[in-house]
């Protein structure tokens, strides 16, 4: 157990001491983070917006005069038929348009409600849900504005349909994605890294002809790392909930949980990785490759798995991040429980027992 | 600058922070000399020859290389020098042939010399069934003087050796040590670097670098009677015994 | 006395891409409890190869080697326990400091620097003042003593050296064949490779290697005498044409620039200086020095290389 202790105490003297090596492991989840938040927060202000009026009524004057007093929109266009919708979206003329059923103040005053559409233009996922929620935000105050006069709740539906993008990839769900691409990088790299540093270094053959277990080597080599990976994923969370406002819906032990499981996964891939080659430029490259790349390509995080082609959508099932890119959207951004996991956990499993295994039984007790 | 002189340096100096690697080292080389360049480990001699070959700036002092100034010809000077050291000589996937072509084509040379030249080298090397195999293949020693010899291509007036014997047979050794005598007959000045004692015998003059400076410098034999010592061997470890400084 | 190394037709080839590298051919040799053996050979002669076969690193093709008894692929675990090594590249951890790869290494071997101190004392003490410093920063001599420390730290029986001397100045060179000479007193059996053919006489016995082959094995005073030519070693005021007139000469057999000599020997081995002399004769060098000399490591070494 003390050999085993040193060597850990060793790897964290290795990682303490170089800088790089800091600045990759806590640098860049900060970075990204903060990069992919800021690419979020993107303020929306005196965007153009289309209103087409078919009712006509003193209650839709009103709404329209709420919005056009708001700082951030701009009516720039009163349209009178739905064919011109399209052809202001189009043209870039307009991002959100406004859509008022005929009748409108009838329905609300003698059904008690009524119904908005809002239509935007969903290119850029994040700004379209933007101002989306706004233009609702500012109904709703609209809506609660006249409970206050009257005995009857009247109640507003904005039915909002996006256009391009009805699916909204991107906006939250990048919480997760980053999660599964720092985990990528600080696990699977840099421990491949570290332990072909040690061939290249060739202070591995001092530790082979030592008596120490080969499976105390990759244990010692993966404890540091695992430690790493969890105040990164303890910072991501942090940083997520209080700097960008992207709430934990779901359970958070079984999120810290889920993200424990994929560390490991991750770490065996490293070790595979690390058994393969012998030297750190190649590491990192296959890292690169073969890691990294379909992490962000075909997790679905980026691009919409569902809009693939066939052979590609068979490949990403072999990809890790998918699987966990799934469990932490569901868990996370959701708010949905483990029996709503727990497929994708047991495949998640499944992986990383199968890397473990391999990756052991191919880590070299002798040099070839 | 004298006219016979490949190599003049005065007072060079090369400091690294508050670390002075090369203290004021003076000396000359002449031309078609053989000139040793001794040290311990981190006595300096690396980075003195790393600003020699214009690949180092110094911090003070004054040097011509091959009749350039240091200070503010150390491109005219590349032109003019060839360098080779045990680490990196030749592409170990190009073959012979392709090497010489590489190196030939930095140097600006033609076509046609390329090919005179290559004729030649393999000649002299043996080499013409070998030409056209990877550099990886061939054994060490020809390795050696193969990268000597592309060290040489574009003839140049100086060639620096960083230890280029070391690990080599003592056969391949004393073979490579002929190329050397050669490229001198030829009135290329030759300055080397080794750990050999022996080889410091077969230089003209021998320079010995203790702590950044130069304590001894002269020929094998004056050096020799000087320290009232056997062999270069003995001289070098009376010298050096008296370092202070490790690397 | 015991045997410690044993080593039974050994061979080893490597295959790069499509040629084919004999690495060792056919290799055997014994060497006994406490003794010094040095393997000496260029570079490519298959030292490295076989320390790492015994080392339990590699597997050979053919043949059987033993340390203290001990299978070096079926016990290998037993043999990782007792024996040190020494790879030829600096092998520590640059950013740990002296002390710090100090402890790793004791505690890799389940002992500690307290328990074996007698043994690794007279080197650590050299490199104790730095005990501070990592071990990037040393000095190429204190690397060296850093290392074989590391290689001493839990008493191993058999010492394995691979190279420790390549590139290392003279000086330094010295003192770590001094540094040896103390080891063997504690009937720790070392076994040595160097390029450096004067390192051979330090050794008990030693192997001339060359291209995967052992060319001779005896003690250093055993090589020697068994070159059995007269060598003449010849000197002059320019030695490069004293070199080239000699090899012209068809009386000479061989002729080798040895420090400030030439080592010459004839064809028909002439004994006297007279005769010598006479057959270089039309040589235009005049005062020319002439004196037969015992034959040194290294011109057995090239001698056998013709063979």
């Amino acid at each position: 157990m003390r050999q085993f202790l040193f060597f850990v105490q060793k790897e964290f003297y290795h990682l303490l001491r170089d800088p790089r090596t800091m600045f990759i492991l806590f640098g860049m989840p900060l970075m990204q983070i903060l990069i992919f938040g800021f690419a979020l927060t993107n303020e929306v202000k005196n965007t153009h917006i289309a209103i087409l009026d078919n009712s006509k009524d003193p209650v839709t004057a009103e709404i329209i005069q709420e919005l056009q007093a708001s700082r951030y929109f701009d009516i720039v266009e009163n349209i009178r038929s739905n064919s011109e919708l399209e052809p202001a979206f189009q043209s870039g003329k307009i991002k959100l348009a406004v859509i008022f059923p005929p009748r409108f103040q009838y329905s609300l005053l003698h059904e008690n409600k009524a119904d908005v559409q809002l239509i935007a233009d969903a290119t850029d996922p994040n700004v379209a849900n933007t101002l989306a929620n706004y233009a609702t935000a500012i109904i709703l105050n609209y809506q609660n504005n006249m409970k206050g006069q009257e005995e009857f709740p009247y109640t507003i539906n904005t039915e909002v349909r996006m256009l391009y993008n009805p699916q909204l990839k991107g906006s939250y769900n990048f919480v997760p994605g980053v999660m599964a691409m720092v985990l990528m990088l600080v696990c699977a790299m840099m421990t491949s890294i570290s332990i072909v540093r040690e061939k290249e270094l060739g202070t591995m053959e001092i530790i082979l002809v030592s008596p120490i277990i080969p499976i105390r080597v990759i244990i010692a080599k993966m404890v540091p790392y695992f430690l790493l990976s969890s105040v990164n994923i303890a910072s991501i969370l942090f940083l997520s909930v209080f700097i960008l406002d992207v709430p934990i819906q779901g359970n958070l032990v079984l999120l810290v949980s889920e993200c424990l499981l994929f560390t490991i996964t991750v770490l065996a891939l490293g070790l595979l990785i690390s058994s393969v080659t012998d030297s750190q430029q190649i590491a990192m490259l296959i890292s690169l490759m073969g890691l990294f790349l379909p992490t962000i390509m075909l997790s679905g995080f980026m691009f919409p798995i569902e809009n693939m082609p066939l052979p590609l959508r068979t490949i990403s099932n072999i990809v890790p991040a998918k699987w966990f890119y799934y469990i932490v959207k569901t868990v996370m951004i959701k708010g949905l429980g483990f029996s709503y996991v727990w497929k994708e956990t047991l495949i998640l499993m499944g992986m990383t027992i199968f890397f473990l295994v391999v990756s052991i039984r191919k880590f070299k007790i002798r040099l070839e | 600058m004298k006219q016979d002189l490949a190599i003049s340096v005065s007072k060079l100096t090369k400091r690294f922070g508050a670390f002075t690697a090369v203290n004021e080292i003076t000396f000359d080389v002449k031309q078609g000399e053989i000139f040793g360049f001794l040290g311990a480990n981190g006595a300096g001699k690396t980075t003195a020859m790393r600003m020699l070959c214009g690949l180092s700036f110094p911090t003070s002092g004054e040097a011509t290389v091959a009749g350039f100034d240091l200070f503010r010809d150390a491109e005219k000077i590349k032109k003019n020098i060839g360098y080779m050291s045990q680490r990196f000589s030749l592409y170990e996937d190009l073959t012979i042939r392709e090497n010489i072509r590489f190196y030939g084509g930095i140097y600006g040379l033609t076509d046609q010399q390329i090919k005179t030249k290559t004729d030649f080298m393999v000649g002299q090397l043996h080499l013409q069934d070998q030409i056209n195999k990877l550099v990886k293949s061939l054994p060490l020693g020809w390795k050696q003087k193969l990268s000597f010899s592309v060290a040489m291509l574009h003839q140049p007036k100086i060639v620096f050796l960083d230890e280029p014997t070391g690990g080599v047979d003592p056969v391949t050794r004393r073979e490579f040590w002929t190329l050397i005598y050669e490229a001198a007959q030829n009135g290329t000045t030759v300055f080397v670097t080794t750990h050999y004692m022996d080889e410091a015998e077969y230089c003209d003059r021998v320079s010995i670098m203790v702590d950044g400076r130069i304590d001894a410098l002269d020929t094998p034999i004056e050096l020799k009677r000087k320290f009232n010592a056997p062999s270069m061997a003995e001289v070098f470890v009376q010298l050096a015994r008296k370092a202070q400084r490790g690397e | 006395m015991s045997v410690s190394v044993k080593v039974n037709g050994v061979s080893k080839s490597f295959t790069t891409g499509k040629v084919e590298v004999k690495a060792l051919q056919n290799i055997s040799f014994e060497v006994s409890k406490g003794e010094v053996f040095g393997l000496i050979g260029p570079d490519g002669a298959g030292k490295t190869t076989l320390f790492r076969i015994l080392t339990t690193l590699m597997i050979a093709n053919k043949g059987e080697a033993s340390v203290d008894g001990f299978d070096v692929v079926k016990q290998y675990k037993k043999i990782r326990n007792r024996v040190g090594y020494m790879p030829g590249r600096f092998s520590l951890y640059q950013d740990l400091t002296v002390e710090e790869n100090l402890s790793f290494f004791a505690t890799l071997f389940n002992t500690s620097l307290e328990k074996n101190y007698d043994l690794v004392k007279s080197i650590y003490q050299q490199i104790e003042p730095f005990k501070k410093r990592r071990a990037g920063a040393l000095s190429g001599g204190m690397k060296q003593k850093l290392a074989l420390s590391c290689a001493l730290i839990h008493r191993p029986s058999v010492l394995f050296l691979d190279e420790p001397t390549t590139g290392v100045d003279a000086v330094s060179r010295k003192e770590f064949w001094e540094l040896l000479r103390q080891l063997q007193t504690h009937g720790i059996t070392i076994i040595v490779s160097t390029p450096y053919m004067d390192e051979a006489s330090l050794c008990d016995r030693v192997a001339l290697m060359q291209q995967g082959k052992i060319m001779e094995i005896n003690s250093p005073k055993g090589i020697t005498e068994n070159f059995k030519k007269p060598l003449w070693a010849m000197r002059s005021s320019a030695m490069y044409q004293l070199m080239l007139e000699l090899r012209a000469l068809n009386e000479v057999e061989t002729c080798y620039p040895f420090g400030q000599y030439h080592h010459v020997v004839f064809k028909g081995n002439p004994v006297s200086e007279d005769d010598v002399r006479r057959m270089i004769g039309n040589i235009s060098q005049r005062e020319i020095e002439v004196r037969r000399i015992p034959a040194t490591i290294e011109d057995c070494f090239m001698e056998l290389m013709h063979q």
